[in-house]
């Protein structure tokens, strides 16, 4: 920086040459100021999303740099929502982004008083191992009348209805598949 | 050019900080008569500006947690209760075995007629209870005459005037007011409150050194020092979404436009048009707070369409920028000055005689 | 709506501007009441009452849309004289029985039909049968037509008994019925929004069907700016219902087999599509095999009954309350939470936690450490040492999820309309879609059952399991899996466009029927973002609504039976003569080039029964069903019946609650006494629970997100002044709440919204709360859900927890085991501590009390 552009950034002398006297407008502007932008400009990419709350659906715009979400807000394209979100739908970024988010498979043992850590490839096989030694625990072959049941009730689950209609379809037909037929979700609540 | 209302009245104040042919001047209009208190507003401000948490308190202020603006909270969404009819709505509560009203504010509205509600300006501390709430339980405490019991006459037969029968919920998004005339802006001794193109009032955080003269200079208790840095904080009205053409979060957000952002000649042409058609369907009672170039602060960027007085929302009814007297102070300064220098130098022509 | 559905609010308000007049019905005056024009106030769980008073002011009045119902109704159809109201038996319908408490509905028949053996309960999945031939009266002066049955049925419920009932006053309830009426019409219409608020009752079903009734009487179903809204309250909850996973159903609706009814493949297509019968349900067959195709592919042939063995049998109910008492009892031994909360979001969350604690292994799958993962370590029943860690032997797999932005798919938001959201960034960690886990998870178990010669086990090996996966973690592709939904040809592979192509040869598949079209032309069709601007104000190139991308169901009705639209104003849907189609702006639900004049030839059975005229193309006789002679367990007809825990009884019947509601009698269920039982009045007031705006449901959503913690930050109760002052409650102080599950503790909020009410000529109190808290999260407080009992509506299976009685004490509730002490003295005072046996049947019954002498000890 040479002498005159420091001099000439110096806000006291913008103030007595320029047209701001009082040194409020033009002659107080810093470079962060000079230099601001929307960092939503600075987006590698934008996901067209959908609000994970409540079942309006309002559309959301999801914008990416470096891999990181920097920002979700409303998408104004959308016929239903218009760009406006509610308070929740506006918390979208520090939802998916909360410190508090649990990125670790943990596993509490029976009778155990504390949380341990465990790989997700030994959750997941001994999850798979749990699952087959139910339903071989608690099939059920046929009713008293030699009607076929196919069946096991040694197995349940409840599904939150945040869930894709892609996961849910999946669920259902290996759960069904397993004879596992408790199967619920939040739609029964 | 320092002109004639530089200091006070009306004038468009970008050009007047230096900026050849800016562009309109931004603000935003809020019509609170349609405000649902999503407080979509004050997350979608935090989210956009990463503005911190600002501390888990029940206020016991209708559903109203934050309490008022401050460095951690540039949107505030006042709730007011008030036992009185809104517009062309139904009574609500009317023929109910209701006693009186649970606080002792809006018991003071229904006894008097008159609005008496809300909580004022500079009113208990941040983040922390505020006292209407003890004074609604003891107005509570004190009401037992009235309430729960089986009576023999049907509801509404005994013309009791301490039934309420109306109940209006005000909500009021408030915010930065982007004065025509910031006193913030003319204290600040850094520099760091400057008036952007856009006729707005924004803290340059690369500046700011926290003295902290801006907070006590509003007119309005909006600008506020942020504990953890010690730097003075408000609503920029996303100074840097503006530069990017985008409109500000909290006006994106609001489900009911209940926040409009736009051109501020503009909007001051909607907000006459939605005060008329207020006042034709009824809501007599619909003012705008704000809205007048000729008021103390020669208008706010940011101004109001309220169905009650601004007290009631927590807003001062007669602001006045702190500086508007500075030139009377410069000329009776200047005139002291001149004065006395007369007298020095007759004292010395008269020494010398 | 403004409270738990803001932005869909923006819609509302728009109306209003342009002069539409808002009505809220609430117990409580919410943030919706601040904005609607009229509040009324009522008292939770009286809706059917307040419903009933409306359909009988417009029947008394002649003011229903006679044009309309005459056409497009079964107002005009007789039903059979063995039928009798409940006029005539104290509250119950004719066929009931008592040792069941079920109805056989064979009398509630329409005439000339009766010997068809009634099925009560397939409402949920599936039409109701009638058969073709029916006898109409267009007059509607026959005694026995519907419409003479509902105006009778009706009758009593006059502006007298709905204040009485409801607490509603006579002004405000006949400003409600006028305004209805004069809004309704050829040239207005009426919308009815509701959300769980009545669905979460023992006769939630009926406060629909009343809704429906109302609805349909004054012309306002299948027409635009009318029809019955259902605001649902989860991103995909409609999905979650559409491609169910739920007990009793598979996708599209479709029952799931029950091993008495459906032995077979053919009675279990029989029983859904009813041979003879009229309208689209007669397709049923291939909307079946097209299912088993897409579970077992090639295993599934003609010859073994498309693999319809390997389906798993119902024996009865097997839903998510009767697993959780199964699972105290230990006959479950894992247990599946893929993203939910049920130690919060479910009805009684001690019985969820004490079910949780019995089990073998739980597998919780959620973005944060909800308290159904935790309630071992830090639950309330820790605290009492109802559960002691050292001694809680489930094994607990805590699984990291990706969150929505994480993965790609589609939700179905409230509208039927599925929007396809793209994946923004790669989850980290060990987080994994819902997608993933299930994939990987069949490969697994797969893997270990390969080579089993077990008969069981054919299911699973023969099960079609070959989704593509991409990326570092091997992750499925749903677009591939939305292709299985949409359905292909078996010979090519090509995507089918309409459901109307499924077959029951074997030749299709197609996961889930009323999807099919979702992928038409082989394009994501929920994909699809034109914007708003560019289209018209149906926006029909927004994803894509089922079935067949139709925004508004039963359009037909827009116009009138000679296909003109119903006025100017009105216009939606229209026959155009020279075209010989359907015209308008939304795709006609309605066959296309179907003319208005067309008339079924005799003897003519499913979609060519449907006649020119008859809009409602799902039901068995194309009307919209006023009295529903199949399809409801608890009668043809709302009835007003009191909640299972009311501090009253019922004024309009001997009938106290609905008699066929599910009760699981069970030592950890215990139920608040009611009238005519004694003691009801140990629990004085009326509770009622709901969301805030700031909050999600059991808050796994929002109580760990701190920019909405923060904006509600502690459990709260609302109360009036008036109860305030009557129990001694501070404003910002404590109270604490009891029935006989438990006492929870949260602040006082002394607010003018609350107000008391007079029902039964005395004054009741009614508390408001909302259920987001839990002990987990940055804002932690008792769980309003704690409250609640396990009862539940007969048809759906949903728990009523939308209306309780309790009752109400300053300062907080007693901790760790004196907080036991303190519930079962409660107990004790109200008789339910040694078990309980509810009389659920009281019609007829002497045990009637006086109303004057009850509930007024406190």
């Amino acid at each position: 920086m040479g002498v005159r552009t420091w001099v000439e950034g110096w806000p006291v002398y913008r103030q007595l040459t320029g047209n701001d006297p009082l040194g409020r407008g033009t002659a107080a502007m810093s470079p962060w100021s000079e230099n601001l932008e929307p960092r939503t400009d600075k987006a590698d990419r934008v996901a067209r999303s959908v609000c994970p709350y409540c079942a309006v659906g309002c559309g959301q715009k999801v914008y990416v740099t470096d891999g990181k979400i920097t920002q979700i807000e409303g998408d104004p394209d959308s016929p239903i929502s218009r760009g406006r979100l509610c308070p929740k739908g506006s918390a979208s970024k520090n939802l998916v982004t909360s410190a508090l988010r649990q990125k670790q498979v943990l596993y509490r043992k029976p009778y155990g008083t504390e949380w341990e850590s465990l790989d997700l490839e030994t959750a997941m096989e001994m999850i798979a191992d749990r699952v087959v030694a139910a339903r071989a625990d608690t099939w059920e072959d046929r009713d008293d009348h030699g009607r076929p049941l196919h069946r096991t009730r040694g197995i349940a689950s409840l599904g939150g209805a945040t869930l894709d209609n892609e996961e849910n379809y999946l669920i259902k037909k290996l759960f069904t598949a397993l004879g596992a037929l408790q199967i619920e979700n939040q739609a029964r609540i | 050019m320092v002109s004639r209302n530089s200091l006070s009245g009306p004038l468009d104040p970008a050009p007047d900080a230096g900026y050849v042919d800016p562009p309109p001047r931004k603000g935003f209009f809020t019509d609170t008569s349609v405000c649902i208190g999503c407080k979509a507003c004050e997350v979608a401000c935090k989210e956009w500006n990463g503005v911190p948490s600002d501390g888990l308190n029940l206020l016991g202020m209708s559903f109203d947690n934050t309490g008022m603006l401050g460095a951690d909270s540039w949107r505030h969404v006042a709730f007011i209760e008030q036992a009185r009819p809104i517009g062309a709505q139904s009574a609500p509560f009317a023929d109910l075995p209701t006693g009186p009203s649970g606080s002792a504010a809006a018991a003071a509205v229904v006894e008097a007629g008159v609005v008496a509600t809300g909580h004022a300006p500079g009113l208990g501390t941040r983040g922390k209870q505020e006292p209407v709430a003890d004074a609604a339980a003891d107005s509570a405490e004190s009401a037992t005459a009235f309430l729960g019991m089986p009576t023999a006459t049907l509801p509404g037969a005994g013309g009791d005037v301490a039934a309420r029968t109306d109940l209006r919920w005000l909500m009021a998004s408030d915010v930065c007011k982007h004065c025509t005339h910031a006193a913030c802006l003319d204290v600040c001794p850094t520099g760091s409150l400057f008036r952007t193109e856009f006729g707005t009032v924004v803290v340059q955080q690369d500046i700011c050194n926290g003295c902290g003269y801006c907070v006590s200079a509003c007119p309005y208790g909006v600008i506020d020092k942020r504990e953890t840095d010690g730097r003075a904080w408000k609503c920029t009205l996303c100074y840097d979404r503006l530069k990017g053409d985008m409109e500000p979060a909290c006006a994106k957000a609001c489900p009911t436009e209940s926040i409009q952002f736009g051109d501020l000649d503009e909007l001051r042409e909607r907000a006459d048009r939605r005060l008329e058609q207020l006042h034709g369907s009824g809501v007599q009672e619909a003012r705008l707070y704000g809205h007048d170039e000729n008021d103390g602060v020669g208008g706010d960027g940011a101004f109001f369409l309220l169905l009650d007085e601004p007290e009631v929302y927590g807003l001062p009814p007669d602001p006045i920028v702190s500086t508007k007297d500075l030139p009377d102070m410069w000329r009776r300064a200047g005139l002291a000055a001149a004065v006395m220098a007369v007298g020095v130098v007759s004292a010395f022509v008269g020494g010398r005689r | 709506m403004a409270e738990a559905h803001p932005v869909g609010f923006q819609w509302v308000m728009e109306a209003k501007a342009r002069g539409a007049k808002v009505i809220h019905v609430d117990p409580r005056f919410t943030r919706t009441s601040a904005l609607a024009d009229t509040f009324v106030p009522l008292r939770a769980g009286s809706d059917v009452a307040f419903l009933g008073g409306i359909i009988n002011y417009v029947l008394q009045n002649d003011l229903d849309f006679r044009e309309y119902v005459v056409a497009y109704t079964n107002a005009a159809t007789i039903v059979s004289d063995q039928f009798v109201d409940v006029d005539d038996l104290d509250g119950l319908f004719s066929g009931f029985d008592p040792e069941t408490r079920t109805y056989d509905s064979s009398s509630w028949q329409y005439e000339g039909t009766e010997g068809h053996e009634g099925d009560a309960s397939s409402g949920e999945s599936h039409g109701g049968a009638t058969p073709s031939d029916i006898q109409r009266d267009e007059t509607l002066q026959h005694p026995r037509c519907v419409y003479q049955v509902l105006k009778r049925h009706y009758a009593r419920y006059t502006p007298e008994m709905v204040q009485r009932v409801c607490g509603v006053p006579p002004e405000k309830f006949l400003e409600v019925c006028q305004a209805w009426a004069a809004n309704s019409g050829r040239e207005r219409t009426t919308m009815l929004v509701y959300s769980v608020g009545w669905t979460q009752h023992t006769t939630g079903v009926q406060y629909i069907r009343a809704g429906a009734i109302l609805q349909l009487l004054l012309g306002n179903v299948g027409r635009p700016g009318g029809g019955i809204m259902p605001l649902r309250g989860h991103a995909s909850i409609q999905g979650s219902t559409d491609i169910p996973t739920l007990f009793n159903l598979l996708p599209g609706y479709l029952p799931m087999p029950h091993h008495e009814q459906h032995e077979t493949l053919q009675q279990w297509v029989d029983d859904m599509r009813l041979p003879g019968q009229k309208g689209f349900w007669s397709n049923a067959g291939a909307y079946g095999v097209s299912l088993l195709k897409a579970y077992w592919g090639d295993a599934a042939t003609a010859e073994n009954d498309y693999c319809f063995d390997h389906l798993p049998r119902l024996t009865g109910d097997h839903g998510t309350y009767q697993q959780v008492l199964d699972m105290i009892d230990g006959k479950i031994k894992g247990y599946f939470l893929l993203g939910q909360n049920p130690a919060v979001g479910s009805a009684h969350g001690k019985a969820q936690r004490l079910g949780m604690a019995n089990l073998d292994w739980l597998v919780v799958r959620d973005l944060f450490m909800i308290e159904s993962a935790t309630f071992w370590q830090d639950g309330p029943e820790v605290a009492t040492g109802e559960i002691v860690p050292e001694e809680c032997r489930t094994e607990v797999f805590f699984l990291p999820a990706a969150s929505y932005v994480e993965k790609e798919g589609t939700f179905t938001q409230t509208q039927r309309l599925l929007q396809w959201r793209e994946k923004a960034v790669d989850a980290e960690g060990d987080c994994r879609s819902e997608l993933w886990f299930v994939y990987h998870l069949g490969e697994m178990v797969r893997q270990r059952l390969a080579g089993s010669t077990e008969q069981r086990d054919r299911a699973v090996l023969d099960l079609v399991w070959d989704y593509p996966t991409h990326g570092v973690h091997a992750e499925p592709s749903a677009e591939a899996v939305l292709q299985e939904i949409n359905g292909f040809q078996v010979a090519d592979r090509s995507p089918l466009s309409s459901f109307t192509e499924l077959k029951d040869d074997g030749s299709t598949v197609g996961g889930c029927w009323i999807y099919t079209g979702v992928y038409a032309d082989g394009v994501n069709q929920a994909a699809r973002r034109k914007p708003r601007a560019e289209q018209d104000e149906v926006a029909a190139e927004w994803g894509w609504a089922w079935p067949a991308n139709r925004r508004l169901l039963y359009n037909r009705a827009s116009a009138d039976p000679q296909g003109r639209p119903w006025s100017d104003r009105k216009k939606y849907l229209w026959w155009d003569e020279d075209k010989g189609e359907w015209s308008g702006p939304d795709v006609p639900d309605f066959e296309k080039n179907k003319a208005p004049g067309y008339r079924a030839p005799d003897g003519a059975s499913g979609v060519e029964a449907i006649n020119g005229d008859d809009p409602f193309i799902m039901q068995s006789d194309g009307k919209g069903w006023l009295y529903a002679p199949v399809g409801l367990i608890d009668g043809p007809m709302p009835t007003h019946y009191e909640a299972a825990e009311s501090p009253f009884r019922n004024s309009l019947y001997g009938q106290q609650g609905n008699p066929t509601r599910k009760v699981y009698e069970h030592p950890s269920n215990l139920t608040n006494p009611s009238p005519p039982e004694p003691h009801s009045d140990v629990f004085p007031f009326i509770f009622t629970t709901s969301r805030l705006t700031e909050h999600h449901t059991s808050g796994a959503m929002s109580r760990y997100v701190e920019y909405l913690a923060e904006l509600m930050p502690a459990m709260f109760v609302e109360v009036s002044p008036e109860l305030a002052a009557e129990r001694r409650l501070e404003h910002l102080g404590w109270a604490h709440i009891v029935t006989a599950r438990s006492a929870i503790e949260a602040r006082v909020l002394v607010t003018d919204r609350m107000v008391p009410l007079r029902v039964e000529n005395r004054v009741v109190h009614q508390v408001w709360l909302p259920y987001h808290w839990g002990q987990g999260g940055l804002t932690a407080g008792d769980s309003a859900n704690d409250l609640l009992s396990i009862n539940l509506d007969p048809n759906a299976l949903i728990q009523e927890s939308k209306v309780g009685t309790c009752d109400v004490r300053p300062g907080r509730r007693p901790t760790g085991p004196a907080l036991l002490d303190f519930v079962e003295d409660y107990r004790r005072r109200a008789g339910v501590a040694d078990g309980q046996h509810i009389p659920i049947v009281t019609a007829g019954s002497s045990g009637r009390v006086d109303n004057e002498h009850e509930g007024t000890e406190n």
